[in-house]
């Protein structure tokens, strides 16, 4: 039987795994093992709901609602002085839990401390900007709608940054392709003319910079030249160049415009 | 009636003619000072910047998505592609955070190493930006005088690790190699005449009437906007934040090195020239100080380079030729990658350009399941929309200039 690939996580797997593995955790610690990080939770904690709170690799992690994020990352920036936003993206848990975690990461220069803020929402739903607070988020927001299709409640800008303003899709989900579509050539011929005209009509040209070595019309064969629009074979002989004629170089002495011949149609 | 052609296609719904005097100048994506691949929609009022509209994406490699189909060590070398003027902060951003997720401690020899390797890649940084932004201005000598002793520092790293652009010198857990016999007296030849060289690019622009004036109260920058534009490094120093992450948030032995942290409250662009060059100062300072660690290394006997973690690190290239155990396990490790504890980290270390982040999401797998950039650059891009409007024309090139963004770095 062909091994079960799961469509909402193309990314690449770990082919072997053994069946006692288990992995370790990263330590997690009380926030009131820190003395800087527990009165900031207080602060927190005592108006909005905190989901969850500890201290990882010396910085310290609190989960909240997402509706409170505008209102918690003001508080934090106005009371707790964490005035920069370092940094805030998603992470892709549709598979697993049909969402995504937003996470903000919060710089305090005064404390030297960093706190991350997460939340979870569901997809489909929209965050609420934060970019009033921290003009860092206009871009990040841009970034995180381009990259997940989150989109900002309130941005004044909500387009794609990085990809192209028509992109179908969002890269760094987890559904989203790791290769391109082979088959993408013949979807057009396919539906317009139909899968017995493959054959007639070919694949289409999907890339404008493709250069084709049989073609005679558009593409000048340098040292294998042919007269236009002959069949090419592959086997045509090296045309010698003669870049100056035998005897110097022609140049006409006495022109007469009777015995010319005037050349019309460009194509001839 | 618009005539329509193929030069001049006729759109229905636009509307050519403007009632009030506002062009819109498209600046690049090709154009030599935007060092990169930058698109500025300029709107303009004659000569003045009204708004500004920064585009970016033309060098997007989609980064984070390779990450998280790349076991860790592979990563390494694409880390590499972010801020090419400086590869090996890069490499040691990711490997830092690497460490600090499966916490490990890297041997002192190694951090010694390490913190050559960054220092000389800031010089270098700082070198080239020189370099390009008095090249942008007009001043050549400056250009061939910087690019001089970037070459310099080049191959001495070409001389360690084999590349001059990407380095690649750095590995999860330590260095690949030991410096090589001429690495230091290279080097002391190199810091010895940096503060003449220094001094030559300072005698060329300090005073120079057509430098301050390009430099001079243009593109200021206030402390609070740097700080809402997630701007750091020398951009944020620049405008009176002294916040250097080497001296705030020490890691390796910069706590044992002694250096100042230059900052200035003027924040225009003569300002960052000033902190650029006042950093290479201290930059050296460090390299001066590295070395003498370096010595006592030498002297002390320690000649790890990599950390011990068989779960993680491969062994040496002697105990993989020589002891079965050892081969087994870098086996698994190349085919299969390490496996990191469950667990996330967000590491920041100062890049030449500012604070570099690395922000790791493992689930115990061989991949990473998110791995996020902060590559400063992109917001030190972001601010040219506030930043612009208000200059001149010919102010956006000393802006971009020393706003020292670098593509790779923006676009990812």
């Amino acid at each position: 039987m062909r091994a079960y690939k799961p469509k909402d996580n193309v990314q690449a797997k770990a082919y072997y795994t053994d069946r006692f593995f288990v992995s370790p955790q990263v330590a997690k610690f009380s926030p009131e093992s820190d003395e800087v990080f527990a009165q900031d939770l207080e602060a927190i904690k005592s108006k909005f709901e905190v989901l969850d709170a500890y201290i990882q690799v010396g910085q310290m992690v609190v989960y909240i609602k997402p509706e409170d994020n505008f209102r918690v990352l003001k508080l934090m920036k106005k009371e707790l002085t964490y005035t920069q936003l370092t940094e805030m993206s998603a992470i892709d848990w549709i598979a697993q839990r049909g969402g995504f975690e937003v996470f903000y990461q919060m710089l305090s220069m005064d404390k030297r401390k960093r706190i991350r803020i997460k939340m979870f929402i569901k997809k489909g739903e929209a965050v609420n900007s934060v970019e009033k607070l921290f003009r860092s988020a206009d871009w990040s927001e841009r970034e995180m709608f381009d990259m997940f299709g989150i989109e900002a409640n309130g941005h004044p800008f909500m387009k794609r940054i990085l990809m192209p303003y028509d992109w179908q899709g969002h890269p760094l989900l987890k559904t989203y392709p790791l290769q391109g579509d082979e088959f993408a050539a013949w979807y057009e011929v396919d539906k317009i003319y139909g899968k017995e005209a493959r054959d007639a009509i070919g694949p289409e040209l999907r890339d404008p910079a493709k250069v084709d070595r049989y073609d005679s019309e558009r593409f000048a064969r340098l040292g294998h030249e042919v007269p236009k629009g002959t069949k090419i074979t592959g086997n045509e002989p090296k045309v010698v160049q003669n870049y100056q004629e035998d005897g110097g170089v022609f140049m006409i002495k006495k022109f007469d415009k009777k015995d010319s011949v005037v050349i019309d149609d460009p194509q001839r | 009636m618009q005539v329509k052609n193929r030069l001049n296609p006729f759109f229905e719904n636009i509307s050519f003619d403007r009632v009030d005097n506002e062009m819109i100048l498209n600046f690049g994506p090709q154009h030599p000072s935007a060092h990169g691949q930058l698109r500025l929609m300029l709107h303009l009022q004659q000569e003045m910047i009204v708004k500004a509209h920064p585009d970016i994406g033309y060098l997007h490699r989609g980064m984070e998505k390779m990450a998280e189909n790349m076991i860790y060590n592979e990563f390494m070398p694409t880390t590499d592609r972010m801020d090419y003027i400086a590869s090996s902060s890069n490499n040691y951003g990711f490997a830092l955070a690497v460490e600090r997720l499966i916490g490990l401690e890297v041997p002192r020899r190694a951090k010694v190493i390490r913190m050559m390797l960054l220092e000389i890649n800031r010089v270098m940084s700082h070198l080239f930006w020189l370099a390009t932004t008095a090249l942008d201005i007009g001043a050549m000598t400056v250009f061939l005088f910087a690019f001089r002793e970037r070459e310099y520092l080049m191959d001495i790293i070409e001389g360690y690790c084999g590349a001059r652009l990407t380095h690649s010198a750095i590995r999860i857990g330590g260095v690949p190699l030991d410096i090589q016999d001429s690495f230091i007296s290279q080097l002391r030849t190199f810091l010895d005449k940096l503060p003449a060289n220094i001094k030559d690019y300072e005698d060329l622009l300090d005073t120079n009437r057509i430098w301050l004036m390009r430099m001079e109260e243009v593109g200021t920058i206030s402390k609070e906007m740097a700080i809402s534009w997630g701007c750091t490094g020398p951009m944020l120093r620049a405008s009176g934040v002294a916040w250097d992450l080497r001296k705030e948030e020490p890691y390796e032995l910069y706590d044992e090195v002694e250096f100042r942290v230059p900052f200035s409250d003027k924040g225009d662009n003569f300002a960052r020239y000033r902190i650029y060059m006042e950093e290479m100062r201290e930059s050296a300072k460090i390299l001066y100080q590295t070395i003498e660690m370096y010595e006592k290394c030498v002297r002390d006997g320690q000649t790890e380079l990599m950390a011990h973690s068989p779960k993680y690190i491969s062994a040496s290239k002697l105990d993989i030729m020589t002891q079965n155990y050892s081969l087994m396990q870098h086996f698994v490790l190349v085919t299969q990658g390490m496996r990191p504890p469950v667990g996330e980290v967000y590491v920041a270390t100062e890049s030449p350009k500012g604070e570099l982040g690395f922000y790791i999401n493992s689930q115990g797998g061989p991949y990473p399941y998110r791995l996020k950039l902060r590559a400063p650059s992109f917001w030190h891009t972001g601010i040219l929309t506030d930043l612009l409007p208000g200059h001149y024309i010919p102010d956006v090139v000393s802006i971009i200039g020393t706003t020292n963004i670098v593509f790779g770095e923006v676009d990812r």
